[in-house]
C-alpha cells in the first residue's frame, strides 16, 4: 500500500466516525469536551454553527451519529451524543451576545424561502448573516415547520421551538406567516435573486384498503393527525386505537393516542421488528409507554358498521427474500386476524407534494414527482431555484434538511455572485499537537469504563395525562460530565512520523486494542489479514506509513483505536503524537479554493 | 494524564485462549521505565508466549534481582506469584522456591549488571546445578538505573553516551552457560519479537536451567552510535542460526518445510521444538560447536542469535537430589514425622 496522506481532507474527518455520519458534520468530541468542562455555551455555539437548532435536535435528532459511534464498537453503547446536545442547549447562559451581527449594509439581494421549515431557517440564517435580504413564507402561524407540527410537544416544547427560531428570526429575517404560496410562477415574477423551496414531505401516504372511505370519520393520516393534536384541533381520542405503520411517524401517533385517551393502543407493521424504519429507543419509549408493537400484519380491511369502525381485518405474513436481497412479503396462509378498533391512524409514509409548483413553469421533476435537482448543489433546472429538506430528495430527518440547508445557501449565494456553482468552499481544518508535557495532553486520554447513562424521565403515570409535559428531564451536570466522559476523543488524531521511528516496538506492546503492526508493506487485502489483529471492517482505513530503517511500514488500523494516546506516551521519540484534528464545513460566503 | 492504568476495553473479536483468558489477562501493572526500553518489549513477548501456551496464571512464579530489568515482573503476569529478591541473588531463592515446590513454572528474570557484575556467582552455580527454571537476562549493556555506565557485557571499544571508550572486556553470559552446562540456550533480540516469543516458549516448556540471552537496548543511555547494543547495531549485526518454531504436542505441524531445511527436537513434555536452518548448518545438539560457533562470529563484531544448544534429554536438579515430587507444602504430618516404629525400623536397618 502507499503510504497514507493524512492531510487529504477525509482522512481524518473520517476517523471521527460520528462527525463524518452526521450530514451536517457537527465537530461532536469538540463539543463534548467542552460540556464535560463546563462550558455549555461554547458547547452550544458550536453546535449552533453546524446544526443550527442544538435545542430541538438534542431532543429529537434522528442521530445518525450514534450507530456510528466508535464506542459502539468497543463497548455495548455508543456515547449518548444526542443527549449531552440538549444538555449544553439546557445550561448555556444567555447566548444572544455569541450570535452573528448581521452586516448593517446588505447586499441589496433578495431571497425568498419557501417553507419556514428547518431547512429554509438554516438557508435564511446563512445568507441574512451575511448581508442577504430573505424572506419566509409559511402557511402556519409560526416557524418550525413539521418540527412544529408533527413532532409531539411531549418530545418537543413549543418553548425550545420558538427560542431557536427566534435566534435566527431576531437576526433580521422577513417572516410571512398564514401566506399560502399557490404558485411558483407568482412568486418568479416577484423578482427574487433566488427562491429555496424547502416545503417538505407533506402529504401522509394513503392506505387504500376496503373501507377506507366508509369509515373515513374514524381513520386519520398520522402527520395530519399530529398537526392537529399539535394546535389542539384534535384533544381526544377514541379507547381502542390501531396506529399502521412502523417509522417514527407511528411512534408518535401511538405515544399521542395514548396522551388523549387511548387505552389500548397498538403498532401494527408489515415488517418484522428489526425491519422497522423507527429507530430502536422511538420503539423503546413507545413500549415502555405500554404499546405493543405487533410484526408482520398486512391490513387488508377496515371493517366497520354503517361507517362506525369496528376493527381492521389482517393478513399474517412472512418476509422472503431474493437473490439480490429484496424483500417480499408472502401470505403464510394462516387465518387471518380481526383487532377491533374505534380509530385508526395511518403513518405508513410521506409523499412529496408539489401543487403549487405549475409543470410547465420550466421546472423538471422525475418519475417519483421530485424535482430534477443536482445532488452538490441542490440547484434546480430553474437555475434560481434551489431545494432543500424533505422537499429536495424525499423524506429524511431534519439533520438532513439542516445539511441541504448550509449547501444551498452557499449555491445561492455563489449564484447570486455570479460563481461557478460547482466550484465549493473548502472546509476549514486544523492539526494542533496536544502535548503539554511528557505525559500530559490537553484532553482527557483516560479512557472511562463506565456505561451508558440513562436519562432521567418524568413519572410515566404523569407524562401520560399530559400531552405537553416533556416526558424527559435531560442530564444533570453530574451524568453528562460522567457521559460525556465515555467519549474515546476521536478527533484527537494517532499522526505517525515515519522518519522519526526506531521501530522499538513501544507502541505495539502498550496498545490496548490491538491496532498496531510493524510488518512488511503488500496489497491492502493481504495487509489487513496479517495485521497483530485483523483488520476486519472494511469501512474504516489502514494507516500505512512510508518505509521505515527495517524495510517494513507502520499500519494501524483506524478502527477501534481507543485514542487514548499510550502509543504516543511510550514512543521514545516522538513518532507518534496526538493532534486535534478540527474539521468545520464552510459556511456561506466563503471563497472557493483557487484551482 | 500520569501513567493511568491501560483501559480495559477491548475488541470485540480479541482472540481467548484453552482457558478462556484474553491475551490482555496476563498483563501486569503499567509499565514504569522509559519509553521505548526494550524491556518492555521482553515483557509483551513473555505475556504472548504464556497466553498461547495456556499457562495458568497461578502456576507461575516470577523472581528477580535488582534493577530495571528486574523491575519489569511488575509488568507482566500481574496474576503470577512474584519474589523481587536482593541485588544478584535471585538464583539462590529461585532454587530455594523450585526445592520446596517442584510444581510451578519457575522464571527468573534478571539484567547485565544483575547476573554479571554482583549476581554472577550466582547465575554460575543455578546453571551448573541444573535448576529447573527460565532464566531470561534482558541485556543492555549499561546501569541504566544510575544513569548509564558500562556494565560488565558492554562490548570492548564500545563508546559510552558521552563518547568514553569501554577498555574492559566483556563477559559472554551465553558462553558461560554452555560453558556452566545449561540445557537449553538462546540469544535473542527485544526488537525481534518473532524470534523472542517462540524461544521463550521453547523454555518455559523445557526441563532443566534454560538461559535466553535478550539484547535490550536502552533507549536512554545506550542507543547511539557507538554502542553495540543499539537498535541499529543489533539489527545491522543480527546473525540468527536458526529461526524456532515452538509446537504443543496437540498442535497439528500445518507448515511444510524442505527436506534438510529442518531439525526437529522433541522435549520431554511431548512439545516439538522445530528449527529452520538460515544460513549455516548449524547443529543445536552440539555444545562444543555452539562455544566455537560464538567465539568465531564474536571475533568478526557479529552478535549470534537464535537457539544455539538445546538437550532434550535433559534433567534436571531434582533428578540430582533425589527430591521429593510433591511440595513441601502438600507433606502431611503423618508423611513428615512417620512415628516410632519408622525410627525403629531405621535404626535397625543401620546396626
Amino acid at each position: 500500500m502507499k503510504p497514507t496522506d493524512i492531510g487529504a481532507p477525509d482522512y481524518l474527518h473520517k476517523v471521527v466516525d460520528c462527525q463524518w455520519a452526521c450530514p451536517a458534520h457537527t465537530p461532536v468530541p469538540e463539543y463534548i469536551r467542552l460540556t464535560a468542562a463546563g462550558r455549555y455555551s461554547d458547547a452550544y455555539m458550536i453546535n449552533w454553527h453546524s446544526n443550527v437548532f442544538p435545542g430541538i435536535l438534542g431532543r429529537v435528532c434522528d442521530r445518525p451519529c450514534e450507530p456510528a459511534c466508535r464506542r459502539g464498537r468497543v463497548d455495548a453503547e455508543p456515547v449518548a451524543i444526542c443527549r449531552l446536545k440538549r444538555v449544553c442547549a439546557d445550561l448555556k447562559d444567555d447566548i444572544r451576545h455569541l450570535l452573528p451581527k448581521p452586516p448593517a449594509q446588505k447586499n441589496l439581494k433578495r431571497i425568498a424561502c419557501i417553507g419556514a421549515g428547518p431547512a429554509s431557517l438554516t438557508v435564511a440564517r446563512d445568507l441574512v448573516a451575511i448581508g442577504y435580504q430573505v424572506s419566509v413564507f409559511d402557511s402556519g402561524k409560526s416557524p418550525g415547520g413539521m418540527m412544529r407540527s408533527q413532532i409531539p410537544k411531549f418530545r418537543l416544547p413549543d418553548s425550545v421551538l420558538d427560542e431557536e427560531c427566534g435566534y435566527i428570526i431576531n437576526l433580521g429575517v422577513d417572516m410571512h406567516y398564514e401566506h399560502w404560496v399557490n404558485s411558483l410562477r407568482d412568486v418568479l415574477a416577484e423578482g427574487w435573486d433566488a427562491v429555496f423551496v424547502g416545503t417538505g414531505a407533506p402529504r401522509g401516504r394513503e392506505c387504500e384498503v376496503p373501507g377506507r372511505l366508509e369509515a373515513a370519520a374514524h381513520i386519520h393520516i398520522g402527520i395530519d393527525w399530529l398537526a392537529n393534536v399539535s394546535f389542539g384541533h384534535t384533544t381526544k381520542t377514541e379507547k381502542r386505537v390501531i396506529v399502521l405503520g412502523g417509522g417514527n411517524t407511528a411512534m408518535d401517533c401511538c405515544r399521542s393516542a395514548r396522551r388523549m385517551g387511548g387505552e389500548d393502543v397498538k403498532v401494527v407493521v408489515r415488517s418484522g421488528f428489526e425491519e422497522m424504519k423507527a429507530s430502536p429507543w422511538e420503539k423503546e419509549d413507545a413500549i415502555n409507554e405500554g404499546i405493543p408493537i405487533l410484526n408482520m400484519l398486512v391490513p387488508l380491511e377496515f371493517k366497520h358498521d354503517n361507517g362506525k369502525l369496528t376493527g381492521v381485518l389482517f393478513e399474517k405474513v412472512r418476509a422472503e427474500y431474493d437473490a439480490k436481497g429484496r424483500r417480499s412479503l408472502l401470505p403464510t396462509g394462516e387465518p387471518h386476524v380481526l383487532m377491533e378498533c374505534d380509530e385508526v391512524l395511518i403513518a405508513i409514509g410521506q409523499e412529496n407534494s408539489f401543487p403549487w409548483i405549475e409543470r410547465d413553469v420550466g421546472l423538471e421533476f422525475d418519475k417519483w414527482g421530485l424535482p430534477v435537482l443536482n445532488p452538490a448543489t441542490l440547484q434546480s433546472s430553474l437555475p434560481n431555484v434551489f431545494f432543500g429538506g424533505d422537499a429536495a430528495f424525499g423524506p429524511k430527518n431534519i439533520i438532513t434538511a439542516v445539511a441541504h440547508g448550509h449547501e444551498a445557501a452557499i449555491s445561492i449565494d455563489r449564484f447570486c455572485r455570479k460563481r461557478d456553482l460547482l466550484r465549493r468552499p473548502s472546509p476549514l481544518t486544523n492539526l494542533v499537537s496536544q502535548k503539554m508535557g511528557i505525559h500530559e495532553w490537553s484532553y482527557d486520554n483516560n479512557v472511562s469504563e463506565e456505561s451508558r447513562k440513562k436519562v432521567p424521565i418524568k413519572a410515566r403515570e404523569m407524562t401520560l395525562l399530559d400531552i405537553k409535559l416533556e416526558l424527559e428531564i435531560g442530564f444533570d451536570p453530574f451524568l453528562a460530565c460522567a457521559e460525556a466522559d465515555r467519549c474515546l476523543n476521536c478527533d484527537i488524531a494517532t499522526v505517525f512520523t515515519d522518519k522519526a521511528c526506531i521501530e522499538c516496538d513501544a507502541c505495539v506492546d502498550i496498545c490496548p486494542t490491538e491496532c498496531i503492526t510493524f510488518t512488511a508493506n503488500s496489497e491492502e487485502d493481504d495487509l489487513r489479514g496479517r495485521l497483530k489483529a485483523p483488520a476486519k471492517n472494511l469501512d474504516q482505513a489502514l494507516y500505512v506509513s512510508g518505509t521505515l530503517k527495517t524495510g517494513r511500514v507502520m499500519v494501524k488500523d483506524e478502527n477501534i483505536c481507543l485514542h487514548c494516546g499510550m502509543c504516543a506516551e511510550r514512543c521514545p521519540t516522538g513518532a507518534w503524537d496526538m493532534r486535534k484534528y478540527f474539521f468545520k464545513t464552510a459556511a456561506a460566503g466563503a471563497e472557493a479554493p483557487r484551482k | 494524564m500520569t501513567y493511568f492504568a491501560k483501559p480495559k476495553l477491548l475488541r470485540p473479536d480479541t482472540p481467548k485462549n484453552a482457558l478462556g483468558y484474553t491475551r490482555r489477562d496476563y498483563e501486569g501493572a503499567i509499565s514504569s521505565l522509559c519509553a521505548g526500553c526494550g524491556h518492555d518489549s521482553i515483557s509483551a513477548a513473555v505475556v504472548q508466549a504464556c497466553f498461547d501456551l495456556d499457562i495458568q496464571p497461578h502456576r507461575v512464579a516470577k523472581l528477580s534481582g535488582i534493577g530495571c530489568s528486574s523491575k519489569t515482573p511488575d509488568y507482566f503476569l500481574g496474576n503470577s506469584h512474584g519474589f523481587n529478591t536482593t541485588h544478584g541473588r535471585m538464583p539462590s531463592v529461585l532454587t530455594g522456591a523450585a526445592l520446596a515446590n517442584r510444581d510451578l513454572i519457575y522464571l527468573g528474570v534478571s539484567g547485565d549488571g544483575d547476573s554479571a557484575s554482583i549476581g554472577i556467582g550466582q547465575f554460575a552455580h543455578a546453571m551448573r546445578r541444573g535448576v529447573d527454571m527460565t532464566y531470561l537476562v534482558e541485556n543492555n549493556g549499561v546501569y541504566g538505573l544510575t544513569k548509564g555506565q558500562f556494565s560488565a557485557t558492554a562490548d570492548k571499544g564500545s563508546k559510552n553516551k558521552r563518547g568514553v571508550v569501554n577498555t574492559d572486556s566483556p563477559i559472554d553470559l551465553v558462553a558461560l552457560a554452555l560453558q556452566l552446562g545449561a540445557t537449553y540456550v538462546a540469544r535473542s533480540f527485544s526488537g525481534d519479537k518473532e524470534q523472542l516469543i517462540p524461544l521463550i516458549k521453547g523454555a518455559l516448556r523445557h526441563r532443566g536451567p534454560a538461559f535466553i540471552d535478550v539484547i535490550s537496548p536502552c533507549v536512554t543511555f545506550n542507543n547511539h552510535a557507538g554502542s553495540t547494543k543499539s537498535y541499529d547495531y543489533v539489527r545491522e549485526h543480527n546473525d540468527a542460526v536458526n529461526r524456532l518454531d515452538f509446537i504443543l504436542p496437540r498442535d497439528q505441524i500445518e507448515a511444510s518445510y524442505a527436506p534438510g531445511e529442518l531439525r526437529r527436537v522433541v522435549q520431554h513434555d511431548g512439545s516439538i521444538l522445530l528449527l529452520r536452518k538460515v544460513k549455516t548448518d548449524y547443529d543445536p545438539s552440539d555444545r562444543v560447536g555452539a562455544m566455537n560457533h560464538l567465539q568465531e562470529r564474536h571475533a568478526l563484531g557479529e552478535i549470534v542469535t537464535g537457539l544455539l544448544f538445546v538437550d532434550s534429554a535433559s534433567e534436571s536438579m531434582h533428578r540430582h537430589l533425589n527430591t521429593v515430587e510433591k511440595p513441601l507444602n502438600q507433606l502431611h504430618d503423618a508423611y513428615l514425622c512417620p512415628g516410632n516404629h519408622a525410627l525403629a525400623a531405621l535404626n535397625a536397618s543401620l546396626r
